[in-house]
């Protein structure tokens, strides 16, 4: 059966999805030119794993393969979680992290657009709390040597990992701080591997996820109240901190360039399957990002805080579409 | 410059309207046989007041207007009555309804005509004029004109909208009418105005038709009336749109924007109006659009109960199309067959095919893009509508406005997904309706039981009484079970009639506004396939 209405703008899915990945391309490029093509290596595994995986659950389900498999979507979250992850990380964390998104966080909940919770941060969580370890090594820029990268990821030669990776400095200030080491200028001043706002070659990757963010809400896959919400609040809270004690609090900026926040603020919070959905919702789901994720950044145990941060206002989410429903058509004021 | 009001949303399809204005309007032929359906508008079903064998004039009227929403039609020719019978409607259900089957004699010959003074006219004559010269609003609803011409609580209005926006691609019958017949339609609208004392006429329509609006600016000038270029955009010809665009006034649904100072009427209804008011002649055709997998798109004015084969074999029907829709290609019904014929409410024919109207492609899972919600027009939440739709959460639904959906289209037309976002409200609605009228009656049927239970408890203790007042006077035993029969036929006899009370229709549906009920009408006969795609999307469920 086929009614109205007969024409259709032709779009798909696979179109969103695919105008997703260009758009981390920028980011992507800055990656590789700093910190080597491990990361390449890490979205190469995670992609195929998240297509196995997405195979496997379509297969297990009864859905059509072919349909299921090319709308993009798992290769969108395998990229995600890929830059997520510690490019150095061993080959099989990428995966496992990547099956637990594509099985349990997507297709137990239902599959495509089903899922409540961010099927890239849900896993990065769990494997966070599992390997903090693992997921504390990040390269330093001088790192590029390929096949040193290769080993460190498949020939689990991780006794050299010391030599490669080094504290980024969203962490290196953690700990200073923590040990009393001195004020935050000076920790960062002193951190090696500190570029102009924030750590050297980081901030460029986050200067590419702020174009091809920006290029999304032009092509219109995301409109702006996500990003700006979260980049508004995200340095209103950091400002805040930072004026109350420069001692103790980094400038907003550096927070702003450094670790997951721009890739949050425009790839991960604007996954529309777990984000909110009205205007209002929006602003307000991102700010909660923003602001939570400076806080648990800031004051919990873990590097950074997008991840849990995206789950906590992935739960909100029901209870804000349902408060923030704009008013219709005649009905307003 | 006017300052105009952006409504939010909608969406710009291809507007495909070129092919078809490069031909002005021609008058279709008459043909061998037509097919007047009796119901061509909102409400009530008129009477047949001919029967087989009758002879009719052109313009007599055939069938009567019944109730308060109703109106008449007329023989759209001279001619015999061959049948009075069911016959297939132009209608996606492809149900049935009564028809007057007529055979032209190629005279044409005319029934008496006269002007109407409406100046004089007092209001009630004016009504019954307007209803039995079987006005209707032409844009596509077929709401009797005479119901929205009266001039509201303050006895006038602001303002008299004339909708010439036509934003459906392929349509162009207004678009044809204002380039050809501008003074027609301003001599309507002018009728209008005086009929509505408004204080003001506003002319809208949209700016991808220059020629109509160069010529409507011609022919309104020094009648102090205002012809205003919409941006194109869909819907900005639906009613409420255009109000909004022009004046900024919200006319929220289930409300009559009479109430609101505003009125809008079609261009093609301000012909109809003239024509019945200056020339005295009924409504019995319009301009129609035949167009999409034709040779020769073209408008054409038609007479009601011409078949659209006959129009489609004029136009030069593709042999590849696939089917026929009347509308557009946003709104538009699928017909049943070609057979089915051009009534009041056909704007446009469209032959559809493969390549023209291509099916959609594999539908996904809703990914809560929002897509929708930003093309919606009536500012609802159209991807919550289809999950509760979906899984009939129907209140909840009816929550988040389903009937204010006007069921445009942009959602569907916008979203990533291919779902056939409209069908699942279509269904919802059907559902809701359907559920309304069985909650009604089981609620007659339980206020029945619990009024036979009273009853019954109530013999029972007549009984009772009976019984001691027998055993208490035992000596006037001959009079008293007499007695007690009548006193129990006559509590039979309330109780039927309480019975009967209490089966009339559910009051509900009596009290709806009009525009609930031209809802309802057109539900109804959609539902029954709808419950084909319930079935589909429940197997899909599991
Ligand atoms: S446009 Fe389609 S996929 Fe996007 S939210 Fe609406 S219904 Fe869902
Ligand atoms: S069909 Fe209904 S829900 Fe969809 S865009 Fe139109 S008014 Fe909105």
């Amino acid at each position: 059966m086929n009614n109205s209405p007969y024409f259709r703008q032709p779009v798909s899915v696979q179109a969103v999805m695919l105008k997703v990945l260009a758009a981390l391309l920028p980011g992507l490029a800055a990656y590789v030119w700093f910190f080597g093509a491990a990361i390449l290596v890490q979205i190469a595994l995670a992609s195929s794993a998240a297509l196995a995986g997405e195979a496997a659950m379509l297969m297990l389900r009864r859905r059509p393969l072919a349909l299921f498999l090319s709308d993009g979507s798992a290769l969108v979250t395998a990229w995600l979680l890929a830059l997520s992850l510690p490019p150095l990380s061993p080959w099989w964390l990428t995966v496992v992290a990547t099956l637990f998104a594509i099985i349990v966080v997507k297709h137990l909940y239902g599959g495509l657009g089903q899922n409540p919770f961010n099927p890239a941060m849900a896993a990065f969580c769990v494997v966070i709390v599992a390997y903090p370890q693992l997921l504390s090594q990040w390269p330093s820029p001088a790192s590029g040597d390929f096949m040193n990268q290769w080993q460190m990821i498949f020939a689990g030669a991780r006794e050299h990992v010391d030599a490669l990776t080094m504290a980024t400095p969203l962490d290196a200030l953690r700990t200073g701080l923590h040990a009393g080491t001195g004020k935050a200028a000076a920790i960062l001043g002193g951190t090696q591997g500190m570029g102009v706002l924030a750590g050297q070659g980081w901030e460029w990757v986050a200067v590419g996820y702020l174009a091809g963010g920006l290029w999304l809400i032009q092509q219109r896959i995301i409109t702006w109240h996500i990003p700006a919400a979260f980049i508004a609040v995200f340095l209103a809270v950091a400002s805040a901190f930072h004026l109350g004690s420069a001692d103790r609090f980094a400038p907003p900026l550096f927070h702003l360039f450094s670790g997951g926040a721009l890739l949050c603020a425009f790839f991960i919070a604007t996954d529309p399957v777990s984000a909110a959905t009205t205007p209002r919702g929006k602003l307000i789901y991102a700010a909660g990002i923003a602001f939570l994720t400076y806080i648990i950044r800031v004051f919990g145990a873990y590097p950074d805080g997008i991840a849990f941060a995206t789950l906590l206002m992935n739960i909100c989410v029901p209870l804000i579409d349902m408060w923030t429903q704009p008013p219709v058509f005649g009905h307003k004021k | 410059m006017r300052r105009l009001f952006a409504f939010h949303g909608g969406v710009k399809p291809p507007a495909h309207k070129a092919q078809s204005t490069a031909l002005p309007i021609a008058v279709a032929p008459l043909f061998s046989e037509y097919v007047i359906p009796l119901h061509q508008s909102i409400g009530g079903a008129p009477r047949p007041l001919v029967a087989d064998g009758d002879p009719v004039l052109k313009g007599q009227k055939i069938g009567g207007a019944d109730g308060n929403v109703s109106a008449a039609v007329h023989a759209p020719t001279s001619g015999t009555v061959k049948a009075v019978e069911m016959r297939r409607m132009p209608h996606a259900s492809g149900l049935s309804a009564l028809c007057v089957v007529l055979e032209p004699d190629g005279d044409e010959r005319w029934i008496e005509r006269a002007p109407f003074d409406h100046k004089n006219a007092s209001p009630d004559a004016l009504r019954d004029y307007l209803r039995d010269t079987g006005i209707v609003g032409l844009g596509g609803a077929a709401f009797p004109s005479y119901l929205k011409l009266n001039p509201g609580k303050e006895g006038r209005l602001d303002v008299l909208v004339i909708n010439g926006a036509e934003c459906e691609p392929f349509i162009t019958c207004d678009d044809t009418l204002m380039r050809e017949r501008a003074a027609t339609v301003i001599a309507g609208a002018a009728i209008m105005r005086e009929m509505l004392a408004a204080k003001s006429v506003i002319i809208g329509i949209e700016d991808n038709k220059p020629e109509a609006i160069a010529a409507m600016r011609t022919a309104a000038q020094g009648r102090d009336m205002a012809v205003v270029a919409v941006p194109a955009r869909y819907p900005a010809g639906g009613a409420k749109q255009l109000i909004r665009v022009l004046t900024g006034i919200e006319v929220p649904h289930g409300k009559r924007s009479t109430d609101y100072g505003v009125q809008c009427f079609n261009v093609g209804t301000a012909v109809g109006i003239h024509d019945a008011i200056a020339l005295g002649a009924p409504l019995i055709s319009r301009i129609v659009t035949v167009a999409g997998n034709v040779v020769h798109p073209r408008n054409y004015e038609v007479l009601f109960g011409t078949k659209m084969q006959d129009l489609l074999a004029l136009a030069g029907k593709l042999p590849d199309t696939d089917r026929i829709i009347m509308g557009g290609p946003m709104m538009g019904l699928p017909m049943p067959g070609e057979e089915v014929p051009v009534v009041k409410a056909t704007n446009c024919i469209l032959a559809g095919s493969q390549a023209l109207l291509p099916p959609p492609p594999p539908e996904m899972p809703c990914i809560r893009c929002g897509e929708c919600a930003l093309a919606c027009p009536a500012d609802l939440q159209p991807f919550e509508l289809y999950w509760f739709s979906r899984a009939k959460l129907f209140g909840r639904a009816q929550e988040y406005h389903l009937f204010d959906c006007i069921e445009c289209g942009c959602c569907a037309y916008v979203c990533p997904s291919n779902i056939p976002l409209v069908d699942y409200y279509r269904f919802a609605k059907s559902e809701i309706w359907a559920r309304e009228r069985e909650k009604e009656a089981a609620d007659a049927a339980r206020s029945r039981f619990e009024f036979r239970t009273k009853r019954e408890a109530r013999e029972k203790a007549e009984k009772a009484e009976k019984l001691q007042a027998r055993t208490a006077i035992r000596s006037v035993t001959e009079t008293d079970p007499a007695a007690a029969e009548k006193k129990a036929l006559i509590a039979a006899a309330i109780a039927r009639a309480q019975q009967q009370k209490a089966e009339v229709r559910p009051q509900n549906i009596d009290n709806l506004t009009l525009e609930q009920r031209a809802e309802i009408s057109a539900i109804e006969s959609r539902r029954a396939r709808f419950h084909e795609m319930a079935k589909t999307a429940a197997d899909e469920d599991t």
